[in-house]
């Protein structure tokens, strides 16, 4: 306590060039071992860079200009999923450097909710996107393209759009359950095999823009278009329950996510700064006030680098709390 | 005649004649021991009646004698001091008024300093350790009062409690410990206690006793100041013995009652400070306020208003025993009205020093305390009238001090007052004052023990921050919980976050004039807020833009409104000011002062000016202002310097070069000071002179001289300060005349406020002005200045004023000094 705090820290590098705003990031292994980073603009490009030249190594355009939302990659090949609000859900072939779309899912909805996706055998794959419905949320598998089910809210429950996703399996259990954050606020647990919701709890009084599952402590956090951030839990993988909520400075979290190793959250923020807190203790650990436009995502790869994708089109990469 | 009586004074004359005239041992000391035998000592005792006659007739011309033949020569007659241990036995064993009367008589006579004198002394600290001075009181308490018994009762009252005075003037340096007062009074004390003892035992004997010459050794030795060492002896004693014995009550009653009126305050005074609490006091006074006028004249009225100088336990003690008793009860309903009289008076206010005004306002709340709903609900309405004026007139007061007497008073007496009535409620910063008003509030509990009262305190005490820090640690205990393995995380260290702020909006005007139209036209509050906290950076980035809009500028802002809760505005807006002024002093500050006597502004504004002005000039003449201001424009915006960073290589080369470096004097280490011209020099007029000028010229809204005073107050401290601030500028010379002419006109304002800020501008001109030029030209206001302060510093009912008379005479004092070297020689 004695000691003052040490002053903010500055990034690690900067990557610019992605000429539009950044809507998505998603760290992956490259060839011989090299982790690359993804990032999705708003221009529809997806660019890949490498980390160790801190240059694009290619730029990948299949959205017809239409934004990017959401970027994952798959073991196989290695194949790469982008999600675009053309209304497509592109699968590319990135091996040996190739990079040509090999596939195309047709999305039936609008909006900047992102999708989500689990592994449900070494070749299959359950990927969550919202569906056709205003509030319906659709499990497709991969790469058959089939619809494992539609998962469609009562009547009456008027829960607005699904805002985000997290599709999740408990070890010890083969049913596959999704986290849905909807526009309203509240924050439902689906068991996808029977289209039913186990758990529905209002954690915001905003739209959940973004969610974050720590499998391990059966625990996440989600951030609104408001001032607070909301911790939450999963009573024996069953119920939702409100641990409890961090203030914040400013109002609006854009996305949030764990490192890895379940030690530090960041939260991209509307007020231009990535916010890192201690995640057993939700206490803050720094302020990121490096961006000067909305920072849309953060993502974490395994080694602990720390990426923020902005509306100034740049891409802060920070290295915080190094595991060890 | 008796023949017993003439046997007995034949008997003494032979004696008389032989130890008078004899140089023989042996017969002097078989003189001695028959006269021994009237003492009642021996085994053969003279008869009863011979004993009575030779103690009442003849006991102290042998005394006389006996002194009269102490020479070393004399005690030498018989070896080993037998002689002398004869001869003092008389003085020892014989009616101990007389051998008192004979001691004191032979010492004062005695030629100083001399063989006898010692001797005489001795044995006197002899006669007091052992106990006789008891037995001289006793011997008074009881006889009956008759003229001649008074007489030598006075003459016994003078020297008993004169002693100390008596022998330190005769032995001087020689005199002994026993005589010093401090030993000699709780001597005495105790001596006090051994008669009332007696006085009981013989009372219970069924024997009249008086306790009056006791009462007045008391009084008297009260009177010359020594209650601390006699009641200190008595009281405590007292206390135990009072306590369940109605016959030792009875006694002390009576000991205080006839304590002779002159000497009541003193007893009185000296009673309440060592007695421990109301209930002891009570049962050492009884009912006496009701007996006797001057008792309850001290206690009522003396104690409570003539005087300030009970501490708070003592005051706690005199009104919780006018509370103990039903009779006494109406004195102090009577001592609480006049009390919230006082309170309320504004001349009492205005003339009372702030430490009266306390004391008052405790004794209040103490007698609040101690009456109870019924009584208070009796007359009501005549105490909310007194506490109500007093409350009005203390808020009126420009002393924060007074004001937040009247405040806390107010809160806690309207809740006692009315209790069924909303709370009063003021803002106000406690401080040790009010902690220990709201603490008097408190309503006194049953007669109890304080030894009782004490222990239940404690341990509630104690076991609050046990209870904080379990509450404390459950929420931390809760949220571990099932992750007990991952508890290592904790050595993550929180960077500085102090920079995360409410985030601005991209609506901040970025040129002075963007400023200026936003805050006037503008109906969008952000854009308001943005332009007000970025108006003071703007103004200094920027000064050429700034002169030209710069009275706009401070119109604009002396007229600002808080319309949107942001934070800190008042601040804002006056660093603002403070911007625009320095920027373009001659104009702004023009304007402002001129504004400050126009017709239609508030007395926050017009305080506003004040202050403002006052920020501005001690900006100006700050010496190396403009090297800073250089140095805060050049970083870009956006990148933050590390200090550290940069200058790591210059303190290695530094370092570096100082231990190379071998120097054979050491100048200054330090920097030298930041010099320059003093830019206040060509202004000053601008900020001073307009202030001045109307001061003694009301206006419908604003009337210095009248109830405005605060802003007088005020106004006379920013011209010292603005005097203060003229230092070595040529326009010093007559500004200090100026202000000494001010401070001429308001020498005798009745606000202290004021008057310090007059004490201020006066010491503030002796030191701006050059000491020559203030010789030169203003001699005469030096000279008045000077009388009034000495008045000041002598008379004046507020502290703070004296203090800063004293000040300023001090630097008159230096000025003179100062001047006086060089003429001298």
């Amino acid at each position: 306590m004695a000691a003052p705090a040490p002053p903010p820290p500055d990034p690690q590098f900067v990557l610019r060039g992605a000429h539009s705003a950044v809507h998505a990031l998603h760290f992956c292994d490259g060839a011989e071992g090299h982790p690359l980073l993804l990032s999705g603009s708003l221009h529809g490009l997806v660019h890949i860079w490498s980390l160790q030249t801190r240059r694009p190594l290619a730029a990948l355009d299949g959205h017809g200009g239409q934004c990017v939302t959401w970027l994952h990659t798959l073991p196989r090949g290695p194949q790469l999923l982008s999600q675009g609000r053309d209304l497509q859900l592109c699968v590319w072939d990135l091996a040996e450097g190739r990079n040509a779309v090999v596939d195309a899912v047709r999305l039936e909805s609008m909006g900047f909710c992102r999708a989500s996706i689990l592994a449900e055998g070494p070749q299959r794959w359950m990927v969550a996107v919202p569906g056709r419905g205003n509030d319906e949320v659709q499990v497709l598998e991969l790469p058959s393209k089939t619809l494992v089910s539609c998962l469609k809210p009562e009547a009456g429950a008027r829960l607005g759009m699904p805002m985000c996703l997290q599709l999740w399996q408990a070890e010890s259990s083969s049913r596959p359950l999704l986290l849905a954050g909807y526009e309203d606020g509240s924050l439902a647990l689906w068991d996808v095999s029977t289209r039913k919701v186990c758990s529905r709890v209002a954690c915001h009084s905003e739209p959940v823009m973004g969610l974050a599952l720590d499998p391990w402590r059966a625990r996440g956090v989600s951030g609104s278009a408001e001032k607070a951030l909301a911790v939450w839990s999963l009573e024996g993988q069953q119920a939702l329950q409100v641990r409890g909520t961090h203030e914040l400075t400013n109002p609006g979290i854009a996305d949030v996510k764990i490192r890895p190793d379940s030690k530090i959250l960041a939260t991209a923020g509307w007020d231009h700064r990535v916010r890192v807190f201690q995640w057993r203790t939700m206490r803050p650990l720094a302020v990121l006030a490096f961006h000067s436009a909305t920072v849309h995502c953060v993502a974490f790869d395994t080694a602990g680098l720390l990426a923020a994708g902005s509306g100034d089109q740049r891409i802060s990469v920070w290295s915080l709390y190094p595991p060890t | 005649m008796d023949p017993v009586a003439s046997a007995v004074r034949l008997e003494v004359q032979e004696a008389v004649h032989i130890l008078s005239s004899s140089e023989d041992g042996g017969h002097i000391v078989s003189t001695l021991q028959s006269l021994r035998r009237y003492l009642g000592e021996t085994e053969t005792q003279a008869p009863p009646g011979e004993q009575e006659e030779f103690s009442r007739t003849h006991f102290s011309t042998v005394l006389r004698c006996l002194v009269g033949k102490l020479s070393p020569d004399w005690l030498d007659l018989l070896p080993d001091g037998q002689l002398e241990e004869l001869w003092a036995s008389f003085f020892l064993e014989g009616p101990a008024d007389q051998a008192f009367l004979v001691l004191m008589e032979s010492i004062e006579g005695a030629a100083s300093p001399s063989f006898r004198l010692m001797k005489m002394a001795r044995l006197l600290a002899r006669f007091l350790s052992a106990g006789r001075m008891a037995a001289v009181m006793e011997e008074q308490c009881g006889q009956q009062a008759g003229p001649a018994s008074c007489l030598l009762q006075e003459t016994l009252l003078t020297r008993v409690v004169g002693l100390p005075d008596r022998l330190g003037n005769r032995l001087q340096r020689e005199t002994l410990a026993a005589f010093f007062p401090q030993n000699y009074f709780p001597l005495l004390g105790e001596e006090v206690l051994r008669v009332l003892q007696a006085v009981v035992d013989s009372l219970r004997g069924g024997l009249d006793c008086s306790v009056s010459f006791l009462s007045q050794v008391l009084g008297k030795a009260c009177v010359h100041g020594r209650q601390k060492e006699v009641l200190g002896v008595l009281v405590p004693r007292l206390t135990v013995l009072t306590q369940g014995n109605c016959l030792w009550q009875r006694v002390c009653w009576r000991l205080v009652e006839c304590v002779p009126d002159r000497a009541m305050e003193a007893v009185l005074k000296g009673l309440v400070e060592a007695a421990p609490g109301p209930e002891v006091l009570s049962r050492l006074l009884g009912n006496l306020v009701t007996k006797s006028k001057k008792a309850q004249f001290v206690m009522t009225r003396k104690l409570l208003f003539l005087q300030y100088s009970c501490s708070t336990p003592m005051l706690q003690s005199l009104l919780g025993y006018l509370a103990m008793d039903s009779q006494r009860r109406p004195l102090l309903m009577q001592a609480l009205k006049e009390l919230l009289e006082t309170w309320g008076s504004s001349s009492a206010i205005r003339h009372a020093p702030l430490e009266q005004q306390c004391y008052v306002s405790k004794a209040a709340l103490i007698c609040l305390a101690h009456l109870g709903e019924a009584e208070l609900r009796a007359c009501r309405d005549e105490l909310l009238a007194s506490l109500m004026d007093g409350v009005k007139n203390r808020l009126d007061s420009s002393l924060p001090a007074v004001r937040r007497l009247g405040m806390t008073v107010a809160e806690v007496a309207s809740a006692r007052l009315h209790p069924e009535g909303p709370p009063l409620k003021f803002q106000y910063e406690e401080d040790e004052l009010t902690r220990e008003i709201l603490a008097l509030a408190a309503p006194w509990p049953a007669p109890h023990g304080p030894s009782e009262a004490g222990p239940p305190v404690a341990p509630v005490d104690g076991e609050s921050p046990d209870q904080e820090t379990v509450d404390g640690g459950s929420p931390q205990a809760g949220r571990e919980g099932s992750d007990s393995e991952l508890d290592s995380d904790d050595e993550l260290v929180p960077y500085d976050m102090s920079g995360d702020g409410e985030q601005r909006n991209s609506k901040t005007p970025a040129y002075v004039r963007d400023c200026l139209e936003a805050l006037t036209a503008s109906e969008d509050w952000e854009r308001w807020e943005a332009a007000l906290q970025a108006l003071e950076g703007l103004v200094l980035k920027s000064p050429a833009a700034t002169r030209e809009v710069s009275l706009e500028l401070a119109k604009v802002l002396l007229h600002l409104e808080e319309k949107t809760a942001v934070a800190g505005f008042e601040g804002l807006r006056q660093r603002a000011l403070v911007a625009v002024t320095v920027t373009d002093p001659a104009r702004v500050a023009e304007y402002l002062a001129m504004q400050f006597y126009a017709l239609n502004y508030s007395l926050r504004q017009r305080m506003d000016i004040l202050d403002v002005l006052a920020l501005a000039a001690q900006e100006l003449s700050r010496p190396g202002r403009l090297r800073r201001a250089t140095q805060q424009g050049s970083p870009g915006p956006g990148s933050q310097p590390s200090v550290a960073a940069v200058p790591a290589w210059q303190a290695v080369v530094e370092e570096r070069v100082r231990r190379k470096a071998r120097r054979f004097c050491k100048g200054s280490a330090g920097r030298a000071a930041a010099t320059g011209p003093n830019e206040f020099n060509a202004v000053a007029g601008y900020f001073f002179f307009p202030l001045l000028q109307r001061f003694d010229r009301p206006v419908v809204t604003f009337d210095l001289l009248g109830d405005d005073q605060l802003v007088l107050g005020r106004l006379a401290h920013t011209l010292g300060a603005l005097m203060y601030l003229a230092v070595n500028t040529v326009v010093a010379v007559p500004m200090g005349k100026a202000l000494l002419e001010f401070v001429w006109a308001l020498r005798f304002h009745g606000d202290a406020y004021v008057r310090r800020g007059l004490l201020s501008a006066i010491s503030s001109v002796l030191l701006s002005v050059p000491a020559e030029r203030l010789l030169a030209d203003l001699p005469d206001e030096l000279l008045e200045a000077r009388s009034w302060l000495a008045g000041v510093a002598e008379q004046d009912a507020d502290e703070d004023c004296r203090l800063l008379a004293v000040k300023a005479l001090l630097l008159l004092e230096k000025l003179r000094d100062r001047l006086l070297p060089l003429s001298s020689p």
